[in-house]
């Protein structure tokens, strides 16, 4: 029994010295970053006359949230509201944010901002805030439902069709491309993949588009997958990646192939990554969706909204193609996030 | 005995046979497959995983399994970033803590099993949360780059093989792979744990009768395994040039997956790294073979699967005559 007891004390004092050691490294981490406060899930319900507005994202990890975040908090200051940003860890996680938006619900909020993973399953819960009155902002991606009063969001239908006119202008407007998605079941998955194939099949006949493949945001897979269809097609002219870890993907394959210069990578999204691969030539450019103006307008319109101002259906939360030239210019630097 | 070894040589050979058998398919049914690039590449995307399989084969012959090798390994490649660039420390120890961090997520799980008695499946389903939200915490949910530090990337990307021999551009990771496997083949084959890990999967109270300290020996495996899914880590964010808190997880289905293709049994006591090596490659062959055809990816999925089920039902099938 007494070696069981050491050798559990020993575990312990292991565990806690992890911990110790996660506690600095966090706040190395987190150094400029003070301004999560309000970011914590348990809010609280919102105090006597105060505005609160719960954020309810689709996750928080990827740079594009912190980025909606940050717009988020500074609408939150500018205006005087309160506001949380929270989300599930990962955008398969259907179950856990549809738990959050019932929690932020039962918290009694001015108003709420919601990217829905699912329009489907979150119906129910948007028709109870309907009854009390809750108005409900949709951001990044719509609901299929009447009950949002506003949806800011990126038309990426539209920002993907720019980046099939950028990749023809780049390769000539012929040859063989390929194209690296996150995903065919998600709304931006799917509506990029879409806007892009549109836009090359309607506008330019003399491209073809030889494969089309999936690699889950994973940086890893992405990888892989984009070396094996410049190893299928070795006359490919250029890789369109639909999101950023696929653009990452592409920008790896592509400096591990040796291949830089020689194809054409457009990407999707922003990140350090992305960005030294446009500053050292290996990607042409991409196209980024404005995060910060997504959080920014999200509480924006809740405001308008809880004082019953009239909001158009959609707001178009705008997009810019960046490259090498326009990288450094102030209104890209606003819009792009490491 | 006897028996046993025969039957685990005959294993190795139908697998190495499935491989071939996939080499020339592919071949035959693409130009573009067949190529010193296209083949490196191969090698390149099974080193990460086959790295993570070789830690796991320790694990699964005792019987046990690890659902925390997919994130314990992201844990790890976080905390080479911390020492790295956060910290400034040199490579080498970057490298090394990564590997130890590796090392001491399977110290815990190990004693979770050995001492607190907790079934394998739980104590390392904790791990795979605990190493999840860890790796979140420390990075602060963010990617670390290690920009700074350059020759981090060579561990993985750079070729000592290639400066050596003129156009042998073999990447380091694929030399890290093979010799992890030799490695890993000594310690099972001819260390005292290996032979220790053997007898626990086949029969843990007979081996504990014997006179062996079982507990002992299972943490000393276990920690086996988390210093190669430390190992793993540094190699995925060497080639990445970044540790990014948000990957690894479902990577040790894919462990699994390859150790299971190479013969070692999820019942224990039965299992080879060679098997394992084999295994790796079975499933990056497949998966890249498919992806040249330009086979649509929801059916990629699904062949996987299917040839998962054959080679297990292949292996049970030939244990039931023996």
């Amino acid at each position: 029994m007494g070696k069981k007891l050491s050798v559990f004390a020993l575990v312990l004092m292991l565990a806690a010295s992890l911990l110790s050691a996660c506690g600095n490294a966090g706040n190395g981490a987190s150094g400029g970053d003070n301004s999560s406060e309000g970011g914590s899930a348990s809010g609280g319900s919102a105090a006597e006359g105060e505005i609160y507005i719960p954020i309810i994202s689709k996750g928080f990890q990827h740079q594009f949230w912190q980025a909606v975040k940050s717009g988020a908090e500074q609408a939150g200051q500018e205006l005087g509201v309160r506001i949380t940003f929270e989300g599930p860890e990962t955008e398969s996680q259907v179950d856990k944010q549809i738990e959050m938006m019932q929690a932020a619900l039962d918290k009694k909020p001015s108003a709420i901002g919601f990217a829905a993973l699912d329009s489907q399953a979150s119906i129910p819960l948007l028709k109870k805030a309907q009854e009390n009155n809750i108005p409900v902002i949709a951001f990044d991606s719509g609901v299929e439902s009447d009950i949002p009063v506003t949806t800011a969001s990126t038309d990426n239908m539209a920002a993907s069709a720019l980046a099939a006119d950028k990749m023809a202008e780049l390769i000539g407007g012929e040859g063989k491309i390929a194209m690296v998605v996150h995903d065919q079941t998600s709304v931006t998955g799917v509506s990029r993949r879409d806007g892009f194939k549109k836009q090359i099949e309607e506008k330019y006949p003399n491209i073809q588009i030889v494969d089309i493949q999936y690699g889950g945001g994973d940086h890893l897979k992405s990888t892989d997958l984009a070396k094996a269809m410049m190893q299928a097609h070795p006359d490919l002219k250029g890789i369109f990646g639909a999101n950023e870890g696929s653009a990452v993907g592409v920008i790896n394959a592509v400096t591990e192939m040796k291949k830089e210069g020689r194809i054409v990578v457009i990407g999707f999204d922003s990140g350090k990554a992305q960005i030294d691969a446009i500053k050292n030539g290996t990607m042409a450019g991409a196209i980024t969706q404005n995060p910060v103006g997504i959080g920014y307008e999200t509480v924006k319109a809740a405001v308008a909204a809880i004082k019953g101002e009239k909001l158009e259906p959609q707001i178009d939360t705008g997009f810019y193609w960046y490259d090498k030239n326009n990288i450094d210019s102030e209104e890209i630097k606003a819009v792009i996030y490491e | 005995m006897n028996l046993q070894l025969k039957s685990g040589a005959l294993q190795q050979v139908l697998a190495l046979a499935s491989l071939v058998v996939l080499l020339v398919t592919f071949s035959l049914s693409s130009g573009n497959f067949f190529q010193f690039s296209n083949l490196i590449g191969i090698l390149l995307s099974t080193a990460v995983i086959g790295v993570l399989a070789l830690g796991s084969t320790f694990e699964i012959i005792t019987g046990g399994i690890d659902l925390s090798v997919g994130t314990v390994m992201t844990l790890s490649a976080v905390m080479s970033g911390v020492f790295i660039t956060f910290w400034g420390l040199p490579v080498p120890i970057g490298i090394l803590g990564g590997i130890l961090t590796g090392a001491l997520c399977g110290l815990l799980s190990g004693t979770a099993v050995a001492e607190m008695k907790i079934p394998p499946f739980i104590a390392t389903l904790a791990m795979m949360m605990i190493a999840k939200g860890l790796a979140l915490i420390i990075s602060g949910a963010k990617p670390i780059y290690f920009t700074e530090a350059e020759s981090f990337a060579n561990i993985s990307q750079g070729s000592v093989l290639g400066s050596l021999i003129p156009g042998f551009d073999i990447p380091n990771a694929v030399l890290i792979f093979f010799i992890a496997a030799i490695l890993g083949f000594l310690i099972l084959s001819k260390t005292i744990i290996g032979r220790y890990n053997v007898a626990l999967g086949s029969n843990e109270e007979a081996t504990r009768l014997s006179g062996v300290n079982v507990g002992y020996w299972k943490i000393v495996i276990y920690t086996l395994t988390g210093a190669f899914t430390g190992l793993a880590g540094v190699m995925m964010a060497s080639r990445l040039n970044s540790a990014n808190p948000a990957l690894g997880a479902g990577y040790e289905l894919e462990a699994i997956a390859a150790v299971v293709l190479g013969g070692t049994s999820l019942s224990g006591g039965k299992g080879t790294i060679m098997g394992t090596v084999i295994g790796a490659l079975i499933m990056s062959v497949l998966t890249n073979g498919l992806r040249i055809l330009s086979v649509p990816q929801e059916w990629q999925t699904v062949v996987v699967g299917f040839v998962i089920i054959l080679a297990v039902y292949a292996d049970m099938l030939r244990r039931r005559k023996a």
